[in-house]
């Protein structure tokens, strides 16, 4: 079998460009720029209650003016806030990713052949996040503060219900609108937040060029994550991925509908050139199927294994480098890392396309016994090329219904234009598939 | 054949909603029902009834309860393991004819199964949210079309629970200064749904005395959001049945009431019956 494997991180890059700012948080900024978190990548790790979050955005711009107010379900010491490494996150997707799949027709004149490769690739987004540090504000309590790699971590005391808005605009920061609102309904839920800021000195100390990913592990009965603040600094839909790695079983959300995406779907050969649209269009109609209210499943695995690999399973260090607690300390030098060991993890990949109108409240989760595995996967079959050596007639028409068929699929994922999508496809003995018989209806709201 | 208006036993109505809705569930909301699961809970669940039937020596064999209660299991229950679904059927089942107070038996028989399954396995589990809003305009009027039909008999539990959930609500968005959104959110839950009209609203297992049966449904809804928005734990309904369940003899103890009869369902009369009914 020969099977090439393009992982999706590259369009990730692409979805970003195009749609843009989410967080779970919000950024406050000094300076009137733009500054809108984009594309959002959050790992929660999750056992009983316990739960670790590592929080990663591409935030690209002057870290230097603004701060990012991150809420927690439960009240935080120094210990429980740490600083990712970036490269696990970007891992954790490729090996997640949605894979193009390439098969060759063997000669139709002889048994069916097939050999196997595989390619990888990965291109993620980074991580950022901010905070400031003051050493007196009126009215509110600061309950701590400390420096944790490059950020200046602030945590903030719920005593007085606006003690946060207060103490941002008495640094000079501008709050999103409704900002207060919401602020207001989390502390009325027991939950607390903490600000980061980055420490100039501290970056160039590191020498970071990067923002790296802020991680809090804590322990409550809350399995959920707020998106509401989020919605407030961003311009239209927000794009958010989650992986969650449980001990038991593929994570789903309570409150809003989990759906799997389409998946094993045999699609032209053009669309390896055209992945990332492809990929990208079909989430927006499947998105717009749901009534933009569904967070879609794209992968579920056990992490000890893949097929085909996008890329390798994690490691046992870089698993625990993302706080799965549950996994030993027996970690193997790099050179034994090639057949990774991690075992009683399992993955559950998640992208939810969100506003404030379709998703009014938090997302809460919750793990179920399902370890069916499931990938989005998407296939290309190419026809034979070479000598065959006997009438391919018969041959021909089978391939040519197949490209039909594959063309009619294509255009009903992702709202392609069927013609244009006939136009690209290099149809068996250049002979175009008899389409002329078509009713007038078929294409009538597709 | 009878008209609509002369069937007398509400179940025939209850098993042609659920029916419906597995097959929406199954066919277009692809939710994730395993079809050997609901073959195991639906022959699982008669044959433990054809047994229980047998050993209590009740007169004769009835197929509809056991119907009714197999239908709510595979809309709600969701397993991997077709052992589990078995399980399931059989705690369901075999609760009516165990646990009984004064000729009632105490559990509703779905809830006790789904109960016990999720505290004893990781691998059963309820998905609540599998139902989608926008399928819920859908099942919020086949839910009321059974109603109608039904001529509404002993519904008050169920308009009582919906009634009493949704204040507590509002009432908690009001109180957090949420936009009334997340309210309306909350309640387009189509397991919620399920609960209040086909699990709560059982008139066996719920008190006899109308009043009861209110003030029932608004200790149920008050659990069910403690431990829904105190204690962030999924499934808050479903849960506050259970727990609430023991307070029904209680209940039917200082309130006088019918106790319900399926063929029925306007009776009035003696509060005890003789022999067992299921």
């Amino acid at each position: 079998m020969k099977i090439f494997v393009t992982a999706l991180t590259a369009l990730v890059t692409v979805m970003i460009t195009t749609t843009a700012q989410a967080f779970c948080g919000f950024y406050v900024a000094k300076a009137d720029t733009s500054l809108f978190n984009r594309a959002s990548q959050v790992v929660l790790v999750r056992d009983d209650d316990r739960t670790v979050i590592t929080m990663a955005n591409d935030f690209e711009g002057n870290v230097e003016d603004f701060a990012v107010v991150i809420p927690v379900p439960t009240m935080i010491e120094r210990e429980q806030i740490n600083v990712g490494d970036r490269a696990v996150i970007q891992h954790l997707d490729a090996y997640t990713s949605p894979r193009l799949v390439e098969y060759h027709d063997g000669n139709p004149c002889h048994r069916y052949e097939l050999d196997e490769r595989m390619r990888s690739d990965a291109n993620l987004p980074a991580a950022a996040m901010q905070l400031k540090r003051s050493a007196k504000s009126q009215g509110v309590t600061i309950e701590a503060s400390y420096t944790v790699g490059e950020y200046d971590i602030l945590i903030l005391s719920a005593a007085q219900s606006d003690g946060l808005i207060r103490w941002l605009n008495d640094n000079g920061y501008k709050i999103p609108r409704g900002a207060k609102r919401v602020v207001d309904s989390y502390l009325g839920q027991d939950m607390r937040f903490f600000v980061a800021k980055v420490n100039v000195q501290e970056r160039s100390k590191l020498g970071y060029q990067y923002l790296r990913p802020l991680q809090v592990a804590y322990e409550s009965n809350k399995f959920m994550l707020p998106i509401r603040l989020g919605t407030l600094n961003a311009k239209g839909k927000q794009e958010l991925y989650i992986y969650a790695l449980t001990r038991t079983g593929r994570v789903e959300t309570t409150n809003y509908r989990t759906v799997k995406l389409p998946t094993d779907v045999e699609v032209p050969a053009f669309v390896e050139g055209e992945f990332g649209d492809f990929y990208r269009d079909m989430f927006a109609r499947q998105t717009e199927k749901e009534n933009g209210r569904a967070v879609f499943l794209e992968y579920a695995w056990d992490m000890a294994w893949c097929d085909p690999c996008a890329a390798d399973p994690l490691s046992q260090k870089e698993l625990r480098q993302l706080g799965v607690f549950w996994l030993g300390k027996n970690d193997r030098p790099a050179r034994d890392t090639l057949q990774p060991q991690a075992q009683n993890v399992f993955v559950t990949r998640l992208h939810v396309r969100y506003d404030a109108e379709h998703f009014p409240e938090d997302l809460m989760f919750q793990e179920t016994g399902d370890r069916q595995n499931y990938q989005g996967r998407y296939v290309i079959r190419h026809p034979w090329k070479g000598e065959a050596g006997c009438d391919l007639t018969q041959y021909d028409a089978s391939v040519r219904e197949r490209q039909e068929r594959e063309a009619q699929l294509l255009a009903n994922l992702t709202g392609w234009d069927i013609g244009d999508i006939r136009e690209k496809i290099p149809f068996a003995g250049g002979i175009r598939p008899e389409t002329g018989k078509e009713p007038w209806w078929k294409r009538l709201w597709n | 054949m009878k008209p609509l208006s002369r069937i007398r036993d509400p179940r025939y109505f209850q098993i042609a909603v659920l029916t419906t809705l597995l097959a929406f569930g199954i066919g277009i909301l692809d939710f994730g029902i395993h079809w050997q699961n609901a073959v195991a809970i639906l022959l699982t669940a008669q044959a433990t009834q054809f047994i229980g039937t047998r050993l209590a020596g009740l007169p004769r064999f009835d197929p509809m309860s056991a119907l009714i209660t197999s239908l709510s299991l595979t809309l709600l229950l969701r397993t991997d393991l077709v052992v589990l679904a078995c399980a399931a059927a059989v705690i369901a089942i075999g609760s009516k004819f165990v646990i009984r107070v004064k000729g009632k038996h105490v559990f509703n028989p779905a809830n006790v199964a789904l109960v016990t399954l999720m505290l004893l396995s990781d691998h059963a589990w309820v998905s609540s949210g599998q139902w989608g809003s926008a399928a819920i305009g859908a099942f919020g009027l086949t839910c009321l079309g059974y109603l109608v039909l039904t001529r509404a008999r002993r519904a008050e539990t169920t308009i009582a629970f919906l009634g009493f959930y949704a204040a507590l609500l509002f009432g908690r968005a009001l109180w957090l200064g949420d936009p009334m959104s997340i309210p309306v959110h909350q309640l387009q839950n189509g397991a919620l749904l399920i609960f209040a009209f086909f699990m709560i609203s059982d008139p066996k297992t719920t008190p006899n005395a109308a009043l009861g049966r209110i003030v029932f449904a608004a200790v149920v809804a008050a659990i069910a959001f403690i431990i829904q928005f105190s204690y962030y734990q999924p499934n808050g309904p479903i849960l506050a049945l259970i727990l609430s369940a023991p307070l029904v003899p209680a209940i039917d103890a200082l309130l006088q009431g019918t106790h319900y009869r399926w063929e029925k369902p306007d009776a009035r009369g003696s509060t005890h019956l003789k022999g067992v009914k299921t």
